[in-house]
C-alpha cells in the first residue's frame, strides 16, 4: 500500500479521464452529469490518498528511507528510473494540488460546454501537476512538466473569454520556450554527470565534480541559467511575466485557480528541488540577484495590480507579487545566521502553500462576481462597449445586498494583504525576516509591498461592497451552497495556519534544513 | 558474389520486379484491371515476409554493386511499409482518377524498387541508377492529376530540380572516380585517405551533397519541396514525404560513413583529415531547420504548411548527422522510424479533410473536431508529436538527436538552435490545432465519418506516438542491431 500511494496519487487522475472516455462511447457525450460526477469522485479519491499520505508521512526521513518512495527501471539504457518521492518539499505541494483539484472541479460544475473534453483534460492536468511534485527523476519531472502544459492550453482555448486563442498560445508558447532550455541542462547534466543518471537524489553527489567549461564560461553555470530561464518563466520573474495577467484573465475560473495555485509554485518547487541541491555554488553566486528580482517582483506586481480596473487582472497581478516575497525567501538561504536562512527557506515554502490556498479563495470568489453579473470591471474602461458605462464604477454597495459574499471577500483580501492571524501574513514575515538577516536596504523596499497590497485590496473592496448599492444589481443573489462548500476548506486553512502554523512548518522544515546545509556547506 | 548466386539473395527485389512488370500488363487486359490493386498490395507483404526471413544477413551482391545488411533491411522495411499504406490509401483518394490506378501502382512499385536499391547501393554507378530510378517515376506520380494546372507545375519543377541536382551529382561522381580510379565506394575510401589537398575531395563532396541533399530536401535545394507538396496529389505528398527522404539518408549515411570517414565504415569517429564535413553538414542542418520552420509560420495551406515543416524535421535529422557516430546513425534511424508515421498519419488527415471537406486552407478546418472528434484527437496527438512534445513518441526521437549533441559534446550552439525551433514549430502546428478545437463555428455540426480505411491508418498511424513514448526500449534495441553495414 505504502509505495503504491504515489502512484495512484498520479494515475488515479488519468483512470478518471479514461473512464469518462468509456462513459462517452457507451452514452454518447452529451451527458455532463456523468462526466462531473467521475471527476469529482476521482478528485475526492486523489484528496483522500493525499491526506492517507499526510497522515502517514514522516518529515525525519529522507527520500531514500521513506516507504512511500518508488524507483523502478523504466528505460535502462538510458537510466531513466521511474522513480517517484516525497519529502517536506513535496508533500505542502501534493497537498495542496490535491485540494486545489477537487475544490476547481465542484466550482466547475455548472459548466455545461464539451463537459467531457473539459474535465477528461482537468483530471490529464492534475496528474501532471501531481507527478512534477512527485518525480525525483529529472526525466520523469520533465515528462510530465511538459505534459501539463497541454490540458492547459486546451482549457484555456476553449474554455476561457474573449481573447482565449491568444492567451493559450501565448502562455504556451512562454512556457515552452523556457522548458525546452530545461531539456538541454537536463542531457548536460546527465551526460557530463558521472555515473550518467537523470536521479535527482545521485545527482547531488554527483554533479559537484563537474568542472568543464563552454565557451569560455563553466558548465555548470550555463545549466544553472538553462534551468533558471525555465522557472522563471514559470514563477514568473518580471520581466518573464507577461503571460501570466493574459492567460489569467482569460482561463475559466477553475483553471485560473490551478494557474495560479500550483503552476505557479512549480517554477520555485524547481528552484529547491533542482537548483539549489544540484547548484548550490550558482545558486549562492547569485541569490544576490535573485533576491533583487524577488523585490523587483513585489514592487513590480502590486504597482500594476494598483493600476488594474479588471478584478481578475488585479488578483493575477497580486500573485506576481505574492511570488516575489518566495523569491526573497529562498535568496536568504545564503544568510549567514541560521535562523535568518532557516526562517527565509521554511517562509517561502509556508509562503508558496499559503499564497496558493489565498489565491485560489480570491479566484473562486471573482469567478463567483463574474457568474452573476458578467463583468468584473472595477470601473468601466474608457472604450467600454457600452459608452453610457465607459468611465463608471463597475460595481457599488454589494455588501448590503450579499453580506456573507462580502465577509468572504474581505476575508480573502485581508489574507491577501497579510494581516496577522492569517496564513499570509506568518509566510510573509518569515520572508522578510530572512531576507533582512542579508539583505537589509532590499527587504526594507520589499516591505513597501506590503503597503501597496493594501491600497489596491481595500481600495477594490470599497469600490465595490462600500457605498449606495448599484442598482444594476439589486436582484443579485448570496454566496450558493456548492460555493460555500468550495471557499469555507481554504478559509479554514488560512485562518488555521495563520494562528497555528506549527503542523505545516514541522512537516518541511527538516527538509528545508537539508537544502540549507548543502547552500551552507559552499558558502 | 557472382551475378547468379547474388539472386537467391535477391528475392524481395525480384519479387516487387515481377510485380511491376505483372501490374503493367494487367493494366491492358481489360478483365484482369481490377487485381493490380491486390496485386501491388499482395506483393508487399511478400516481399515484407521475404525481407524479414533474410534479415541479419550480410552480402556483397552482383559482383560488388550492391549490399544486402541489416542496415537497409531496416530502411527496406520502411520503404515497404509507407508504400503499402499510400498504395493502399490512394484508393480511397478522390483526387486520383482510378482509370490510371494500375499505372499509378506500378509506377509508386518502380519508386519501392528504386528506394530499395538506393539504400543498399555500393557502386557510383548504382548510386546514380538508383537515384534517378526513385526520381523519374516520382515525377510522373506529381503530375498524375492531369487536368490540375498545380499538379503539373509540380511535375515540371520537379523535373528542373531534380536534373539540375542529378546532373551536379553525377559530376562530383565523376570527379570522385577520376582521383581514385575506381566505382566502387570501399576502394575510394582506400584511396580518399591518401590524397593530401582538401580541396579535391571538398569538391566532389559537395556536389555529391547536392545530389542528395535535393533528396532530402536540404537547404538550399529544397525550392522544389514546397511547389511540389502542394501540387501533387496528397497521396503522392504524403509518400514523397517519407519514403525517398528515408531512402535519401540512408543513402547519405552509408556513402559518407563509407567514403569520407577516417574508419570507412558505420562505426566512424573521425571525418577525414582535413575534411571537415561535420561543420558543413551542421551549419546545413541549422539552416534548414530554421529556413524551413520560419517558412511554414507563414502557411496558411495545411498541406504547403506540413511541407515546409517536412524540411524542419530534415534539419533535425541532419543535426544527428553531424555527428560522427554508430549512435548519431541510431537516432536518425529512430527519428526516421517515427516520423514516418507521424508524417502519414498527418498526411492522411489533409486527406480525409480535403475529401470530405474539401479543406486545404487552415480555416477550412475550423470547428472539425466537432464533426469528428475521434480523428481530431489523434491528429492533435500526431500534431504533438511532430511538435516533440511529451508524451509523445517524437519527443523521444528529438530527445535521442539531443542526446547525442551532448554525448559527443559537439555543436552546443546547434542545440540552442534546434530547441528554439522546436519553439517555433508550436506554434504552426499548433495553428491547426486552433482550428480543430478553439475557433468556435456557428450552425448545427454534421458528423463526418472517413472511410474505415483512412480512418484506420489514421489512428493507428497516431496511435504509436504513445506505444513508443511509454516503452521504446524494444524498438531502439532493433535499430541498434540494424545499425551494420556490410563492407568488403
Amino acid at each position: 500500500m505504502e509505495s503504491s500511494i504515489l502512484t495512484l496519487l498520479i494515475f488515479v487522475p488519468v483512470a478518471g479521464a479514461v473512464l469518462m472516455l468509456f462513459f462517452a462511447m457507451l452514452y454518447g457525450k452529451e451527458n455532463a452529469h456523468y462526466y462531473k460526477w467521475i471527476a469529482a469522485i476521482t478528485t475526492g479519491i486523489q484528496l483522500a490518498l493525499a491526506g492517507i499520505l499526510y497522515l502517514n508521512f514522516d518529515p525525519a526521513l529522507s527520500i531514500t528511507e521513506s516507504p512511500f518512495t518508488v524507483q523502478l527501471n523504466w528505460i535502462t539504457h538510458f537510466n531513466i528510473q521511474y522513480f517517484l518521492g516525497v519529502d517536506g518539499l513535496s508533500i505542502p505541494m501534493v497537498l495542496l494540488t490535491a485540494l486545489l483539484s477537487f475544490i476547481c472541479i465542484i466550482s466547475s460544475w455548472k459548466i455545461e460546454k464539451q463537459a467531457l473534453g473539459y474535465f477528461s483534460l482537468f483530471l490529464l492536468l492534475d496528474a501532471g501537476m501531481m507527478g512534477v511534485f512527485l518525480s525525483m527523476d529529472f526525466f520523469l519531472f520533465y515528462i510530465f512538466w511538459e505534459v501539463m502544459l497541454l490540458p492547459m492550453y486546451f482549457l484555456i482555448g476553449i474554455w476561457g473569454g474573449p481573447q482565449r486563442m491568444y492567451a493559450a498560445i501565448k502562455f504556451f508558447l512562454y512556457t515552452l520556450f523556457g522548458s525546452v532550455f530545461m531539456l538541454l541542462a537536463l542531457l548536460a547534466l546527465y551526460y557530463y554527470s558521472d555515473p550518467h543518471t537523470f536521479s535527482l537524489i545521485t545527482l547531488i553527489q554527483t554533479v559537484g565534480s563537474i568542472d568543464a567549461t563552454l565557451w569560455g564560461l563553466s558548465v555548470k553555470y550555463l545549466i544553472w541559467m538553462a534551468l533558471f530561464i525555465g522557472f522563471a518563466i514559470k514563477v514568473p520573474i518580471v520581466p518573464f511575466h507577461t503571460w501570466l495577467p493574459l492567460a489569467h484573465v482569460e482561463a475559466p475560473t477553475a483553471v485560473s485557480v490551478i494557474l495560479a495555485g500550483v503552476l505557479l509554485k512549480m517554477g520555485t518547487y524547481g528552484f529547491l528541488r533542482i537548483s539549489y541541491p544540484l547548484l548550490p555554488g550558482e545558486m549562492v553566486n547569485f541569490a544576490y540577484i535573485l533576491a533583487v528580482l524577488g523585490v523587483i517582483n513585489i514592487i513590480w506586481g502590486a504597482t500594476n495590480a494598483i493600476a488594474q480596473i479588471d478584478l481578475k487582472k488585479m488578483v493575477a497581478y497580486s500573485s506576481v507579487s505574492h511570488m516575489g516575497y518566495v523569491l526573497l525567501g529562498i535568496a536568504a538561504a545564503i544568510s549567514d545566521s541560521p535562523a535568518g536562512a532557516q526562517a527565509g527557506m521554511n517562509g517561502a515554502l509556508m509562503q508558496m502553500f499559503n499564497h496558493g490556498t489565498i489565491t485560489a479563495m480570491l479566484f473562486l470568489l471573482v469567478g463567483m462576481l463574474y457568474d452573476r453579473t458578467h463583468h468584473r470591471w472595477i470601473v468601466f474602461p474608457n472604450d467600454y462597449e457600452k459608452p453610457e458605462l465607459a468611465g463608471q464604477q463597475g460595481f457599488g454597495g454589494l455588501g448590503a445586498k450579499v453580506p456573507v459574499y462580502t465577509g468572504f471577500v474581505a476575508f480573502a483580501f485581508f489574507a491577501g494583504l497579510g494581516l496577522p492571524a492569517l496564513s499570509g501574513f506568518i509566510s510573509e514575515a518569515m520572508c522578510f525576516i530572512g531576507g533582512f538577516s542579508v539583505f537589509r536596504t532590499l527587504t526594507i523596499i520589499a516591505t513597501l509591498g506590503i503597503l501597496l497590497n493594501a491600497i489596491y485590496f481595500l481600495r477594490a473592496y470599497q469600490r465595490i461592497f462600500l457605498g449606495p448599492l448599484n442598482e444594476t444589481y439589486k436582484d443579485l443573489t448570496d454566496i450558493s451552497r456548492r460555493e460555500l462548500f468550495t471557499i469555507i476548506p481554504l478559509a479554514a486553512l488560512i485562518l488555521f495556519f495563520g494562528v497555528y502554523p506549527a503542523p505545516l512548518l514541522d512537516m518541511i522544515s527538516p527538509a528545508m534544513d537539508g537544502i540549507i546545509k548543502i547552500v551552507q556547506s559552499v558558502i | 558474389m557472382s551475378n547468379l548466386s547474388s539472386l537467391s539473395f535477391y528475392i524481395p527485389e525480384l519479387i516487387i520486379i515481377i510485380a511491376i512488370l505483372l501490374v503493367i500488363v494487367l493494366d491492358v487486359i481489360p478483365v484482369c484491371k481490377k487485381y493490380t490493386f491486390p496485386l501491388s498490395l499482395g506483393a508487399i507483404l511478400l516481399a515484407s515476409v521475404f525481407l524479414w526471413q533474410s534479415y541479419g544477413e550480410s552480402h556483397g551482391l552482383f559482383m560488388g554493386m550492391i549490399s544486402i545488411d541489416p542496415f537497409s533491411h531496416f530502411f527496406k522495411m520502411i520503404f515497404l511499409l509507407s508504400t503499402f499504406s499510400i498504395i493502399l490509401i490512394s484508393r480511397y483518394e478522390k483526387q486520383l482518377d482510378s482509370n490510371y490506378s494500375a499505372e499509378y501502382n506500378a509506377l509508386l512499385l518502380i519508386v519501392l524498387l528504386g528506394m530499395f536499391l538506393m539504400s543498399s547501393s555500393i557502386n557510383l554507378i548504382m548510386i546514380y541508377l538508383s537515384i534517378e530510378l526513385v526520381s523519374i517515376p516520382s515525377y510522373i506520380l506529381a503530375g498524375m492529376l492531369k487536368n490540375d494546372k498545380e499538379s503539373n507545375e509540380a511535375s515540371l519543377k520537379y523535373v528542373i530540380f531534380g536534373s539540375f541536382a542529378s546532373g551536379l551529382m553525377l559530376f562530383g561522381l565523376s570527379i570522385l572516380y577520376g582521383i581514385t580510379g575506381s566505382t566502387d565506394i570501399g576502394v575510394i575510401t582506400a584511396a580518399l585517405q591518401a590524397i593530401e589537398y582538401p580541396l579535391s575531395i571538398y569538391f566532389p563532396l559537395i556536389l555529391i551533397l547536392v545530389g542528395f541533399g535535393y533528396k532530402i530536401s536540404m537547404v538550399p535545394f529544397h525550392f522544389w519541396t514546397p511547389d511540389v507538396y502542394e501540387g501533387a496529389p496528397t497521396p503522392i505528398t504524403a509518400f514523397l514525404s517519407v519514403a525517398p527522404k528515408a531512402a535519401g539518408f540512408a543513402i547519405l549515411i552509408r556513402v559518407f560513413y563509407t567514403m569520407f570517414t577516417l574508419e570507412g565504415s558505420v562505426s566512424a569517429t573521425l571525418p577525414l583529415t582535413n575534411i571537415n564535413w561535420p561543420t558543413l553538414i551542421a551549419v546545413a542542418s541549422a539552416v534548414t531547420m530554421t529556413l524551413g520552420n520560419l517558412l511554414a509560420v507563414q502557411q496558411e495551406d495545411v498541406k504547403r504548411l506540413l511541407a515546409y515543416s517536412t524540411i524542419s524535421h530534415v534539419g533535425f535529422m541532419l543535426m544527428a548527422f553531424a555527428i560522427i557516430s554508430p549512435d548519431a546513425v541510431r537516432a536518425i534511424m529512430l527519428y526516421l522510424f517515427i516520423y514516418l508515421f507521424m508524417n502519414l498519419s498527418a498526411f492522411y488527415m489533409a486527406i480525409f479533410a480535403s475529401n470530405k471537406l474539401n479543406a486545404h486552407h487552415i480555416n477550412d478546418w475550423d470547428g472539425l473536431s466537432r464533426k469528428n472528434p475521434v480523428l481530431c484527437a489523434f491528429m492533435a496527438l500526431t500534431l504533438i508529436s511532430l511538435t516533440g512534445l511529451p508524451p509523445t513518441a517524437g519527443f523521444v526521437g528529438k530527445f535521442y538527436i539531443f542526446a547525442e549533441l551532448f554525448k559527443h559534446q559537439q555543436f552546443y550552439w546547434l542545440a540552442v538552435v534546434a530547441i528554439l525551433n522546436s519553439v517555433v514549430s508550436l506554434y504552426y502546428y499548433f495553428k491547426i490545432v486552433k482550428s480543430m478545437y478553439l475557433v468556435e463555428v456557428e450552425g448545427e455540426v454534421i458528423k463526418i465519418e472517413a472511410h474505415p480505411v483512412v480512418n484506420w491508418s489514421i489512428i493507428l498511424f497516431s496511435a504509436q506516438n504513445i506505444l513508443f513514448f511509454i516503452y521504446w526500449e524494444p524498438l531502439i534495441g532493433f535499430i541498434e542491431k540494424s545499425i551494420n553495414l556490410w563492407s568488403g
